[in-house]
């Protein structure tokens, strides 16, 4: 037991000696916190929209002052001419356009019917579309304002609410996605490194010729990362609620053990990968390589899984960090207890069982 | 009782297609110092890691103090101590932090066995809050020692510990060995370096995998069968030349600044004749004598006949 303890301190000290590990540890997850927070948004913000109003009347300027105070758009009323936005389009300056024909505002009170035309950049279909919807509705509200008794007999108003995600805040979808590929790639990256980094530097067979027993090697090299990582976890959280405003709903302690899972998940992983490795160089690339990618595509909070051909959703079932993408939505955004995640959780405990099992399987007790 | 036998271990790497170690018997006494000597690749380390229970030989049988390699493996692995070839200490731990790491893995402390290491870790003790990387070679050796003596190992295998060490050190570090030895403990040590035989109470030559000699550094010297002669020249390289051409002359090598020869008759030449032979075949600042052989003459001649096919 003493050894153990003088073992798992020695890990610590490794850790802790070693600016790069730390700096990969915890500088990862801020680093991606802030790039998914605020600079790789897929959310429509001040889009910057070419106007040209023919009309000049009252309606279209009403409208154009609508478009003005709401958040989404910049409105850029210098070009005069449809060829001047054409030009604008080509050399990308422009991304989106609303254009009030002569008019406008005369046929909108005599013959009840006018029309705008609205131009996107359809190279970029996402925001094309985002920005039809943000007019369509501001021209739909207006068009309500101008004429509150209704003249239709029947009218459907759709009353829209985005469930468990009021504001459209974009943090929700990717922070549990971070949180799992953060910790996907900690513990696997650096618990596979730390036991290869003992064979590289030949320590290893130094270790193998004492009395300590070789399974508990591993599981030395397991808690220093399990209790960073933790802490890394618990950061995530702390930068998601205080930075990013994201509430979380369900159980925190719930949370922790759920994450606990997922990390003794990984560092099974990571030792896997140590057992088969003899370069820490290989080991980092497998973890990296082998993990990183699957862990971005088949996780399902970059690319809807929904939408993969059938053999693609059969590989996604074996990517651990699905299972917890899943299981952290329920519990932080939507606030579920743990009778809704127990399939996952369980699904989550079986590959911690084989994953573990094989790593112990395959340690090997000598040389090669 | 022998504390180290090898009974005809063979090991091979890459499935069957290296020979590391060819059909190799040995066998060390209890409290002996026992030296393997031979270049790099000719086996040493393969049969360390046999010995100490990291590699399974392919055929044979191995034993530590009567423990199988094999079978009773966490025996000898409580019970030896091993210091690696490359030095295998952690590098960002502190010298007292390494020191204590290996007491405690091995179920001791510093202080139980403190008698055993003192003259080696006082000599360190200055340096002891300093990472083991940042250490000179010598420096590292010495704490390297003392981790692999701190639990009072029965048998101490020890491969290659002067390599990359300078010659002070060297000569500080086999002094180290013999006091070592005076406690009782069985040393098992490998270098490359011939001049380091002669410190050891037994060798074994070792080439190719397989052992050419096992015996006292005084009887392997004794043994060497012919007379030996040394002669140098102003270019050493035409001297080289020439000699090889000359059929009298069984075998010459280049050794420092000299040409070692021996004659196919044993009989004694004429030096002064041999020297006036040479100087007219134009060779300038002739100098021929007789001398003594050392380790490396008897290795180089005992892998020449191994070479040719000879007995």
């Amino acid at each position: 037991m003493k050894q153990l303890l003088v073992f798992i301190r020695k890990e610590f000290f490794h850790v802790f000696r070693d600016r790069r590990t730390l700096l990969i540890m915890f500088g990862l997850p801020v680093v991606q916190i802030v790039l998914f927070g605020f600079a790789l948004t897929s959310e429509v913000k001040n889009i910057t929209l070419t106007v040209i109003d023919q009309a000049r009347d009252v309606n279209s300027t009403q409208i154009i002052n609508k478009i003005k105070s709401s958040s989404y758009f910049i409105v850029d009323e210098s070009a005069i001419n449809y060829d001047a936005v054409s030009t604008a389009f080509k050399k990308g300056t422009a991304k989106c356009a609303l254009i009030f024909p002569a008019g406008f505002g005369n046929d909108l009170q005599h013959a009840g019917q006018a029309q705008v035309q609205i131009l996107t950049d359809g190279s970029d279909p996402n925001m094309a579309k985002t920005v039809v919807n943000y007019l369509t509705s501001i021209l739909t509200a207006y068009q309500q304002e101008i004429s509150p008794g209704a003249q239709l007999p029947y009218r459907i108003i759709p009353e829209q609410r985005m469930l468990y995600n009021e504001e459209g805040n974009g943090s929700l979808n990717f922070i549990p996605g971070v949180m799992a590929l953060v910790l996907m790639l900690v513990c696997t990256a650096l618990t596979s490194v730390a036991v290869v980094r003992e064979k590289e530097l030949g320590t290893m067979e130094i270790l193998l010729v004492s009395p300590f027993k070789p399974l508990l090697v591993l599981l030395a090299k397991a808690v220093p990362y399990l209790v960073l990582s933790l802490a890394n976890f618990t950061l995530i959280l702390v930068l998601a609620v205080f930075v990013l405003h994201v509430e979380v709903k369900g159980s925190i302690l719930l949370l922790f053990l759920v994450s606990t899972l997922f990390i003794i998940a990984c560092l099974s992983i990571g030792l896997m990968i140590s057992n088969t490795t003899n370069s820490q160089q290989t080991a980092l690339l497998l973890s990296m390589m082998g993990m990183m990618i699957p862990t971005l595509i088949f996780t399902g909070f970059m690319f809807p899984l929904e939408n993969m051909p059938w053999i693609f959703q059969m590989i996604s079932y074996v990517v651990p960090a699905r299972w917890y993408f899943l299981i952290i939505k329920a519990v932080m955004l939507k606030g579920l207890g743990f009778s809704y995640i127990w399939k996952e959780t369980a699904v989550l405990l079986g590959m911690t069982v084989v994953a573990l099992s094989v790593a112990l399987k395959n340690f090997k007790i000598r040389l090669s | 009782m022998n504390a180290v036998v090898l009974d005809h271990i063979t090991k091979t790497y890459e499935a069957g297609k290296v020979l590391a170690v060819d059909d190799v018997s040995l066998e060390v006494a209890a409290g002996e110092l026992f030296g393997l000597i031979g270049p790099d690749g000719a086996g040493k380390t393969s049969i360390f890691r046999i010995l100490t229970t990291l590699l399974l030989p392919d055929k044979g049988a191995a034993s530590v103090n009567g423990r199988d390699c094999v079978k009773d493996y966490k025996a000898i692995r409580r019970s030896v101590g091993y210091m690696p070839g490359r030095f295998s200490l952690y590098q960002d731990l502190t010298v007292a932090e390494n020191l204590h790491f290996f007491a405690t893995l091995f179920g001791t402390t510093i202080e139980a066995n403190y008698d055993l290491i003192r003259d080696i870790y006082e000599q360190i003790k200055p340096f002891s809050d300093r990472r083991a990387g940042k250490l000179s070679g010598g420096m590292k050796q010495k704490l390297a020692l003392c981790c692999a003596l701190v639990h009072k190992p029965e048998v101490l295998f020890l491969d290659e510990p002067t390599t990359g060490v300078d010659a002070v050190s060297r000569k500080e570090f086999w002094e180290m060995l013999r006091t070592l030895k005076q406690q009782g403990i069985t040393i098992v040590v490998s270098t490359p370096y011939m001049d380091e035989a002669v410190l050891c109470e037994r060798i074994a030559l070792i080439q190719g995998g397989k052992i050419m000699s096992v015996d006292t550094p005084a009887n392997v010297i004794a043994t060497f069968p012919v007379k030996l002669y040394a002669v140098k020249a102003a270019n050493i390289y035409r001297l080289l030349t020439s000699l090889r051409e000359d059929t009298a002359i069984d075998s010459c090598y280049a050794f420092g600044e000299y040409v070692h020869v021996t004659f196919r008759d044993d009989a004694e030449p004429d030096l002064q004749q041999w020297q006036q032979k040479l100087t007219a075949q134009g060779h300038e600042q002739v100098e021929a004598k007789k001398i003594s052989p050392s380790i490396e003459d008897s290795f180089i001649r005992l892998m020449n006949e191994k070479q040719n096919g000879q007995p």
